[in-house]
């Protein structure tokens, strides 16, 4: 999932952020930030010629391999529940030099934008630092409001109380 | 010189006349309007606006298809094209690459290789605004719809060339799928161009590009050719100097070139190391487009429930030659204006509601040499002209003298002021004269007539 996320995406948006040359409005190119710049870079490079049918093609067949699986999956349930990351909460860039694995706490919430379906993120409880824990529910597309009742059900059932994050020390 | 085989393929862009721009609801004609004046957050590229496919514009690209015999593709994309250009505010065209609406074709047997659709880019200006050198961009056209035409190798005359590209602009007319312009910029063309020392045995033919086994390792690709005239000369110039080139055993090189015509020669504009990649992939805010989502379910070569295919150019040569017998010069010369073919039916209709009415001869001779079609906005004005030229008999000269005689003798006061100097009343007598004769008199030999007697006098 997260390979085919990251050919996509910076393909994407390596086309849209094309505009933003600073010839017509804004600011020049090198405002851009690392990952950004990254991206721009990775997805040229995926879309260029000799490379295109090597990921980007290929890229696209697995996501639709992937399209087909949610689909049958949800023949079968309405919605779908995982985690939303990998790890609790980590300091503002604390992974920042370590681009691979800031990829990889995408591992859970990329298949929804990779099969183009709704995904709603739940917060449930506090790890022992106080920080907010949450698990997410994917449905089929355009299944906003069930999730929506969804998650409504849940916080009435547990009696969920948010909490801001920063009115305790961590 | 050698003997080389020219080969020549044509890019041929013809912006549609439909109302809105290809993905905006901006006005699609902007010939003479004023610099940005017809654009909107689409057009300018500006980030989260969102296209929308003018529908208008796919079914004339599907109807030019359709004309020339393209397979039309049951389910057609747009991709984007990248290139970083200031006349292009997206960073990327929305065109098309694989799948195009229409695939093959033929028209006066020369091959077509597809024919797809896009958007045109913005009109940058290079002008000195107080003192100072700027660069300016017009948006007007961008995003503007543009149906490509793009042609296999096979021309090999600049006559071919001109032959087929005046076809298709009439074609674009019949169908009124665009003005096809070349002054106003609605029919624009690229030919790539480069020789071959390869003699075919056969006598050309317009299918003689499979004669040709290997195309040259170059092409030359002509841009800007704003008129037919430009396209002819910028042709032979460019053919003339890659044979000089070849004869003086110099490698020609892939590049692209223009026409000066103060020079009568071409030039180089850039040199293509290798070719541009633009990372085309599929557009993914425009949803595939079906032939079952434009509502086209059966296709053949007369046309479909959407549009009717109407008689195009062949076709009505074909049958102004069997109906009405004219020379292959005025049927080509009647044809070339689709206007002109249908004043020219219409005044024989109205002619063949006449007991003896003016022949299509006749009728053609007058349009033809005389333009009387020019001074006649409507069909019956021409016929009753004809009619007259044709018909009337008129009154004999003793009758015309008796006529004249009693004029004068009946209006003295006329004739006085006549003579002491005032010619305009000369109308009044010849007037005078016409009602005695029924309005059957000609009028110069009255006016001739009527001078010479009141000299006499």
């Amino acid at each position: 999932m997260v390979p085919v996320y990251y050919i996509i995406q910076p393909a994407e948006v390596s086309s849209n952020l094309g505009r933003f040359d600073g010839l017509r409005y804004g600011s020049a190119r090198q405002s851009f930030g690392e990952e950004a710049k990254r991206r721009i870079m990775l997805g040229s490079y995926v879309l260029s010629s000799g490379y295109y049918d090597a990921y980007y093609e290929k890229a696209m067949k697995v996501r639709t391999k992937i399209i087909e699986d949610y689909t049958s999956a949800f023949n079968e349930v309405d919605g779908i529940i995982s985690p939303v990351s990998p790890t609790p909460a980590f300091k503002i860039g604390e992974n920042s030099n370590d681009p691979l694995k800031m990829y990889l706490e995408d591992v859970y919430t990329t298949s929804a934008n990779i099969a183009g379906i709704p995904s709603l993120a739940v917060p449930s409880t506090f790890s022992s630092k106080n920080l907010p824990i949450g698990f997410q529910i994917m449905g089929p597309r355009f299944s906003e409001e069930t999730l929506f009742e969804i998650g409504r059900k849940y916080h009435q059932e547990i009696d969920y109380k948010p909490k801001a994050a920063f009115n305790t020390k961590i | 010189m050698n003997k080389y085989t020219t080969i020549i393929g044509l890019e041929i862009h013809i912006e549609p006349n439909t109302k809105s721009k290809m993905f905006c609801s901006c006005s699609q004609n902007h010939f003479g309007a004023k610099p940005n004046s017809q654009t909107c957050p689409i057009c300018l590229g500006l980030p989260g606006a969102l296209p929308i496919a003018n529908k208008e514009a796919i079914n004339k690209t599907i109807k030019l298809g359709l004309a020339i015999g393209s397979k039309i593709s049951e389910k057609s994309r747009f991709y984007r094209k990248h290139y970083f250009y200031p006349d292009l505010p997206k960073s990327f065209q929305t065109s098309q690459k694989e799948d195009p609406f229409c695939v093959g074709g033929e028209l006066l047997g020369f091959k077509i290789n597809h024919i797809h659709l896009e958007e045109d880019a913005g009109k940058l200006m290079h002008e000195t605004v107080n003192g100072e050198k700027v660069s300016l961009v017009d948006f007007n056209r961008s995003g503007c719809a543009l149906i490509e035409m793009v042609t296999e190798p096979v021309f090999h005359s600049v006559e071919d060339v001109l032959l087929f590209t005046k076809e298709l602009q009439l074609i674009a007319r019949y169908l009124d799928v665009s003005g096809a312009d070349m002054e106003k910029g609605t029919m624009r063309l690229e030919a790539n161009i480069s020789l071959s020392r390869e003699i075919p045995n056969n006598k050309f033919t317009t299918q003689s590009a499979a004669l040709i086994t290997n195309l040259p390792n170059y092409k030359v690709e002509l841009k800007n050719i704003n008129s037919f005239r430009f396209l002819e000369k910028a042709l032979f110039a460019e053919i003339e100097r890659q044979a000089l080139a070849l004869d003086n055993g110099e490698e020609l090189i892939q590049e692209t070139r223009g026409y000066d015509e103060n020079t009568k020669k071409t030039f180089s504009q850039r040199v293509k190391a290798d070719s541009h990649d633009y990372r085309y992939f599929p557009e993914a805010d425009l949803a595939p487009i079906s032939l079952e989502k434009l509502q086209i379910t059966n296709i053949t070569t007369e046309g479909h429930e959407v549009f009717q295919m109407p008689e195009l150019p062949a076709q009505k040569r074909i049958r102004f030659e069997k109906e009405y017998k004219l020379s292959k010069d005025y049927i080509n010369i009647l044809v070339s204006d689709l206007n002109r073919s249908n004043y020219f039916e219409e005044c024989i209709k109205l002619s063949n509601n006449l007991t003896i009415g003016p022949s299509a001869k006749q009728i053609a001779d007058l349009m033809i040499n005389k333009n009387l079609d020019k001074d006649y906005p409507e069909p019956a004005g021409l016929v009753k002209k004809i009619k007259e030229i044709t018909s009337i008999e008129y009154a004999d000269g003793e009758t015309l003298e008796i006529a004249i005689k009693e004029v004068v003798s009946e209006n003295p006061d006329i004739v006085e002021s006549y003579k002491n100097g005032r010619g305009q009343v000369i109308g009044f007598l010849i007037g005078q004269t016409q009602k005695k004769l029924d309005g059957k008199g000609d009028p110069k030999l009255i006016s001739a007539k009527l001078i010479q007697k009141l000299h006499a006098d």
